[in-house]
């Protein structure tokens, strides 16, 4: 198990530096900052002395080892755009981006599991086909569309919610938290609705073809003909045992929440570590877009190795295969 | 049941005191696309940095919403009459800033030095200053290395900082990122304007309170006590704020919202003429270009293709299909408030097809060709649909365009690299003097003059005469001057100016405003309705 892990971590340590490689290499593909560092009364004199100055003029691996040899003592450098920490940025913007995904996540989870186990229970009501048709909806319209969707609705038509921002956050030293406040609160619903969507509908349905997959074997015959009731049956025996594939499917979805919460943030001017890195490629703000990028890989290979781990855990089959190889 | 309505009343208590405490603040929701970059105001020279900062700092002299000058720090200014090259500016007296310090020409010295220095982003605009003295505490001298009649003009976008401030926190020196410093100044400001900062998350929310001791109290509107200002990137998210009632005044409003929002009951659309022409620019210097199907020659050397391009375009058709009637078609690259601009030079030739023809039969190309234009997608309102646009329009003539349409990172190093045959750019003239457009995009690009001229264009007679732009005293020679280089600059059809950028701005009626050409509200002028 030890040896298992080690060697998980090592490949996730050259995974992480080949995503920084290729980062690099396409942060010239993405324009020149010196545009927006500088106005248009900029001289030639003062664009090749900030040039060097930054370092644009060397090839992309020795910048890459710049920043990796910065990196390593913990320094991101100086934002062009915001000209501050780059660290100080990302620590300022990361709750607002945790919060939102924590409770799209949430609801993904907590709906997505009840809607899959009734509709896979009740296959054939006229609720359950109701709710695999609305699925649909949540799986082909495009994020920005449901977003704009809500906002007209609930923001603009009806009033009710708010159409941009986190409300007011309470600022505890070291994070600042909109749950604390009903502003705050009501300014999460459109956006976790909207980022949360598709992986909840996902998740619907994946439980589901797995709940009537399982519901077929033979040992839910037979617990049934054991008079066990129809609540064990459906959630003890049947679902503990789809559960598998769902940890691997939430476990990566979450990490996709977090980094493609970029749409959800640009739609309703979230302010989180999406939104900044819009604004940065934007404005070609290569030290914000190099941290963002070395972030969230870092995160992906994290997830990755919780959940190889939870496998092992969750699935007594592979503890006992892994003893033997 | 007692107790219900002890807490119904203290409700009711509190909602009074709510309303008595409103009767006496007002608080402007202000939202534009982007934040401000830094609260140094030296850091920046770029739009909403300065929108931001003209709120907390001041400079000597501003534009009202017309933009006329405005005596700010400065109550006049004129040059010496003994010294052509000396400008007296005369301050006012008694200003404080927000710190309790007193403002005299001490720290007019200290804040044109730190915009002249080498990290400013300001300090393009001073470079005929040589010597900037304090005669006494109210008087300060600006020695120029030769006559510089618009002078002042330079001026409006520099802000006065308190020196003993600036030495306490460390700040005599405008930040160097490429050094990787941070600095008190980009997130702290001690100004003398009408507001000063309460709160600041870059890129989140900044509010500004009303400044109790600025000596403008009385002599301007101040209508309002609190801004709130939220950066809202995203167009429709913006307008649904407004039309929510969320923010009560907009800048950046898209001209496909624009209907709607004048449409909605309790809010109004005003409009401008911005300080913003967009033209067309070609590499007319070239032997031969390399995005094009033509082997061996440059078809744009040729003036009548350059005139034959001119006629084939439908400014009115781009004016009402892409920009839904915001812009004003042009024929030149100022707008009308600039010194320079005439009625006859604006003139916009109409659309003839035919006679577009016949002229490229005369150049040589009737049978047309093929070249890319480069455009950005990200820049100005609506670029690349105004792209699509002229690309139909030059198809009519035999002009086929590959069109290149990118983010303006990667656009405009097309245009400073000049690897770029046919391109699409903005200009504004924040002098409000023709020389401005000469020496960046007449000018033969040399030295520091003609950096956003990739045409290749260079004629030593208006080189010189642009030159001497500089230093000539007699308003009247300087004008006929200005009036010469024009005209080349027409007959050649050096661009293809398309239209006056026009600015929106969206707000509920109680907001009292007109719309600044420069895109930057300054709060002290707005009134409530």
């Amino acid at each position: 198990m030890l040896a298992y892990i080690i060697r998980r971590i090592f490949q996730s340590i050259i995974v992480l530096l080949a995503v920084g490689l290729v980062a690099f290499s396409m942060f010239r593909f993405v324009g020149d900052p010196i545009e927006q560092l500088l106005g248009q009364e900029r001289t030639v004199q003062d664009v090749e002395r900030l040039r060097e100055a930054l370092g644009l003029n060397d090839p992309f691996p020795v910048q890459y080892a710049t920043f990796l040899g910065r990196a390593a003592t913990g320094d991101f450098g100086i934002s062009y755009r915001q000209s501050r920490p780059v660290a100080e940025i990302i620590a300022e913007r990361a709750p607002a981006t945790l919060e939102l995904a924590f409770v799209s996540g949430f609801l993904a989870l907590t709906v997505g599991i009840g809607l899959g186990v009734f509709t896979a229970i009740r296959r054939d009501g006229w609720a359950a086909n109701a709710i695999m048709s609305l699925s649909l909806v949540g799986v082909s319209l495009p994020t920005f569309l449901i977003g704009i969707l809500l906002i007209y609705v609930f923001g603009v038509q009806l009033r009710w919610l708010p159409t941009f921002g986190r409300g007011d956050v309470v600022d505890l030293g070291w994070w600042t938290t909109g749950f604390l406040t009903t502003s705050g609160l009501k300014s999460l619903i459109l956006p976790s609705i909207t980022l949360g969507l598709f992986q909840m509908t996902l998740i619907m349905r994946l439980v589901r073809s797995e709940m009537l997959e399982v519901l077929r074997q033979d040992y839910i015959r037979f617990a049934r003909a054991r008079g066990l009731s129809a609540k064990s049956v459906n959630f003890r025996h049947a679902l503990k045992n789809t559960m598998v594939p769902v940890i691997t499917v939430t476990g990566l979805q979450l990490g996709a929440i977090i980094a493609f919460a970029i749409i959800t943030e640009t739609v309703f001017q979230w302010p989180g570590v999406g939104l900044l890195f819009i604004n940065a490629v934007q404005f070609v703000d290569i030290p914000v877009m190099a941290a963002y990028l070395m972030l969230i890989s870092v995160m992906f290979v994290m997830i990755n190795l919780l959940v190889d781990i939870l496998y092992v855990w969750v699935d007594p089959r592979l503890r006992i295969d892994g003893r033997h190889t | 049941m007692f107790m219900l309505r002890t807490t119904a009343m203290l409700t009711l208590a509190t909602l009074a005191t709510g309303a008595y405490a409103d009767a006496h603040s007002t608080t402007l929701k202000w939202a534009r696309a982007g934040d401000s970059l830094t609260l140094d105001p030296h850091a920046q020279n770029e739009g909403p940095t300065h929108t931001l900062a003209h709120q907390i700092y001041e400079p000597l002299i501003i534009r009202d919403v017309t933009g006329e000058f405005e005596p700010a720090l400065a109550t006049d200014w004129a040059p010496s009459e003994s010294d052509p090259n000396v400008w007296t500016f005369n301050l006012r007296e008694g200003v404080k800033f927000s710190d309790g310090a007193d403002f005299t020409a001490e720290d007019v010295v200290f804040s044109f030095e730190r915009a002249k220095s080498e990290t400013s982003a300001m300090k393009e605009l001073l470079t005929s200053i040589v010597e900037i003295r304090a005669v006494d505490d109210y008087t300060v001298e600006f020695v120029t290395d030769g006559p510089n009649p618009i002078l002042p003009a330079n001026f409006t976008n520099l802000f006065m900082m308190d020196k003993d401030w600036a030495e306490a926190n460390d700040v005599v020196s405008v930040q160097d990122i490429a050094n990787g410093e941070t600095t008190f100044a980009a997130t702290n400001a001690n100004g003398t304007g009408p507001y000063t900062v309460a709160s600041r998350e870059p890129d989140v929310k900044t509010v500004l309170e009303a400044n109790p001791d600025y000596w403008g109290v009385g002599e301007f509107p101040l209508g309002y006590t609190t801004i709130e200002y939220t950066p809202i990137q995203n167009a429709a998210t913006r307008v649904a704020a407004l039309l929510s009632g969320e923010v009560d005044f907009i800048q950046d409003v898209p001209v496909q919202d624009l209907g709607r929002v004048g449409e909605t009951g309790g809010l109004v659309v005003k409009t401008a003429p911005q300080n913003r022409v967009i033209f067309l620019g070609m590499n007319m210097g070239a032997d031969d270009i390399e995005r094009d199907n033509v082997d061996g020659a440059n078809p744009f050397a040729d003036v009548n293709v350059r005139r034959a391009m001119n006629l084939a375009i439908n400014r009115d058709a781009i004016r009402q299909v892409v920009m839904r009637g915001q812009s004003q078609p042009a024929g030149m690259i100022a707008p009308p408030f600039v010194n320079g601009w005439t009625e006859e030079l604006d003139a916009v030739q109409p659309q003839d097809v035919e006679a577009a023809k016949a002229l490229m039969a005369e150049a040589g190309y009737g049978d047309g060709f093929t070249v890319q234009m480069d455009c950005p997608n990200d820049r100005y309102v609506n670029d690349e649909a105004i792209c699509q646009a002229v690309a139909g329009m030059l198809g009519q003539i035999g002009i086929t365009i590959n069109l290149n349409a990118q983010s303006k990172a990667l656009h405009f190093p097309l245009i400073q690299n000049g690897t770029t045959d046919l391109y699409l750019l903005g200009w504004g003239v924040p002098t409000y003097d023709s020389e401005y457009v000469f020496n960046f995009l007449v000018h033969s690009k040399e030295g520091d003059r003609g950096s956003w001229n990739p045409t290749g264009f260079s004629n030593a007679d208006v080189d010189a005469k642009i030159v001497s732009l500089s230093s000539e005293t007699d308003l009247d020679a300087r004008n006929a001057t200005i009036g010469e280089i024009w005209n080349v600059v027409q007959d050649e059809q050096l661009y293809l100016p398309l239209h006056h950028q026009v600015l929106n701005w969206g707000m509920t009626e109680s907001v009292g405003t007109e719309v600044s050409p420069e895109d930057d509200p300054k709060f002290k002028h707005f009134s409530v309705n």
